[in-house]
């Protein structure tokens, strides 16, 4: 099956007044279509840095970053993107924030207007439509940025830590939730993550990286019984914990004290 | 049941002697400030009339206001009041859209930003009254010279701020549009422009302070009507009553024009501030 992400050879530094620094060296990655991928590792190995450049926000400094075969150019329809943060436009209500996708390419068509609410009420959202993001909770606010994302209809969603600052249950639930919405349609993705256990239970693939510069230190599949259950479902499996432990020793084998902290990594 | 409604009532009293008590408390404040008033123009009356002053230099309150009661009526007064009041509006509404759009071009060209950078630290930290004159001879003595003035006060430190308010937008809303695919002008009217509002509107208010000084001081250079023209000239033809009376009237008409613009902040910006 051919790719529908590539990285081929990818290096990219980032220049300024203080120097040049070496993000991310030499990456080579294949994200097949309806996979679900995770990128992990230290700090400083360039994980944003590649999620950027798979969004198209600049290109790499060498190689070639491809989407469904053809070189990417710059932001794309076809490609979502969820930030750690909602960032939300407190000055909007939900359904115009959701909507800011469709105004920047002006295409604010009624057909736009029912999908979004149509997104709004599957994400459990209707009745939200016209509050404001300061009345809604951290949980709720993620879900708006969700269908923010979606509702464009891209084929690849890019998640960068979108769970990573809300409370424990609402991330589980929230996980959950992503899964399922992004299977039931056939999206590929690639999740950036600190959190092991998330990554273990959300992907089908987990990219280990090594910081300074960036690179992929090795790529671990997951067992099928893992990948066809649900995240939440998932944790609950017999061979769960062992890659998560598995997980655990490649990227700590890269840091100083391998000895220090549990298996959930944050 | 009985414990709850003695909890309640129990609470009720504490709530009632709180709010009662918020209340002597406002009154003895209004009641401090208005003694405070009354003291002022009362030794002012008296050291007036029993001459522990120069009288011709300091007047004194009733003189004060008979003045302004006859000038108002005989209809002399309000003409320069409307002048001073539309030239001093003139000044902080086009300061502060001016001040905007060049924030707005220093936004969108970085290289003219930094171009400009030393010119408008110089022009911030010059006291831009000084060039009073220059805008005198190039633009005559009449409103154009006044309002020019006035602007050379308000417009260089309202770009500063409001430039400042732009840069420091959170990247992360820019980023969201970028992803969509926005252009420049896109994130600028849909992120930059909206998250700055407050911060315009804001300016807003300062430039009511900052243009009644350029007013007054245009008004002493070049000018023939409005309240600076009455107190320079009741300052060369030694009639202090003139002086004074005007500087109540300045005093009146600007806290009035503050408040107005402070009302109309609350009101653009209320609901934003929330997030």
């Amino acid at each position: 099956m051919a790719a529908m992400l590539k990285l081929e050879n990818v290096s990219h530094a980032y220049l300024g007044g203080q120097g040049t620094a070496l993000a991310v060296e030499d990456v080579n990655l294949d994200v097949l279509p309806g996979e679900f991928v995770s990128l992990v590792g230290p700090s400083g190995c360039g994980k944003t840095t590649i999620l950027n450049m798979l969004a198209g926000l600049f290109p790499p400094s060498r190689g070639l970053v491809l989407l469904d075969g053809k070189p990417v150019q710059g932001p794309n329809v076809r490609v979502g993107y969820m930030l750690q943060q909602d960032y939300l436009f407190p000055w909007r209500t939900i359904k115009s924030n959701s909507m800011i996708g469709f105004e920047i390419r002006g295409e604010q068509t009624r057909d736009a207007e029912s999908k979004v609410l149509e997104l709004l009420a599957e994400l459990g959202l209707d009745g939200s439509a016209d509050r404001y993001p300061h009345e809604l909770s951290g949980g709720m606010r993620q879900r708006v940025s969700l269908v923010r994302t979606l509702a464009g209809d891209p084929d690849v969603l890019l998640l960068d830590e979108p769970f990573s600052a809300l409370d424990m249950h609402i991330k589980l639930q929230l996980e959950e939730l992503v899964w399922q919405t992004l299977r039931k349609r056939g999206k590929t993705a690639v999740l950036v993550t600190h959190d092991l256990q998330e990554a273990a239970a959300m992907s089908d693939k987990v990219v280990v990286l090594a910081a300074n510069p960036g690179r992929v230190e090795r790529v671990v599949t997951v067992p099928e019984s893992i990948r066809q259950a649900g995240p939440e479902a998932a944790r609950k499996l017999s061979d769960f914990e062992q890659l998560v432990e598995q997980l655990w020793t490649q990227v700590a084998g890269k840091e100083p004290d391998p000895a220090g902290g549990a298996a959930n990594g944050q | 049941m009985d414990n709850r409604e003695n909890a309640n009532s129990w609470l009720k009293d504490l709530e009632t002697s709180y709010l009662a008590g918020e209340r002597r408390r406002t009154m003895s404040v209004r009641i401090c400030q208005l003694l405070l008033l009354a003291a002022f123009f009362g030794l002012w009356e008296l050291a007036g009339r029993y001459k522990w002053v120069d009288v011709l230099l300091f007047s004194y309150p009733s003189k004060l206001f008979q003045h302004l009661w006859t000038t108002l009526l005989d209809g002399t007064l309000l003409p320069h009041v409307g002048v001073t009041v539309v030239e001093t509006a003139a000044g902080f509404l086009l300061g502060t859209l001016l001040g905007a759009a060049f924030a707005a071009l220093l936004w969108w060209s970085p290289f003219l930003s930094r171009v400009l950078d030393p010119y408008l630290v110089v022009l911030n930290s010059m006291p831009k009254v000084a060039l009073g004159p220059i805008f005198i001879v190039s633009f005559g003595s009449g409103y154009t010279a006044i309002i020019a003035t006035t602007l050379s006060v308000t417009v260089i430190i309202t770009t500063l701020v409001i430039y400042n308010a732009f840069r420091e937008t959170d990247a992360n809303y820019i980023k969201v549009v970028r992803l969509f695919g926005g252009t420049r002008s896109q994130v600028f009217a849909k992120v930059i422009l909206p998250a700055s509002f407050p911060v315009i509107v804001s300016t807003l208010k300062v430039n009511v302070g900052l243009s009644w000084v350029g007013v007054i001081v245009g008004e002493f250079l070049a000018a023939r009507m409005g309240l600076g023209y009455l107190i320079i000239y009741g300052f060369q033809v030694f009639n202090f009553t003139l002086v004074l009376s005007s500087l109540i009237v300045i005093a009146v008409v600007a806290a009035a024009m503050y408040q107005l613009v402070s009302m109309l902040e609350t009101k653009l910006t209320s609901g934003r501030r929330e997030r």
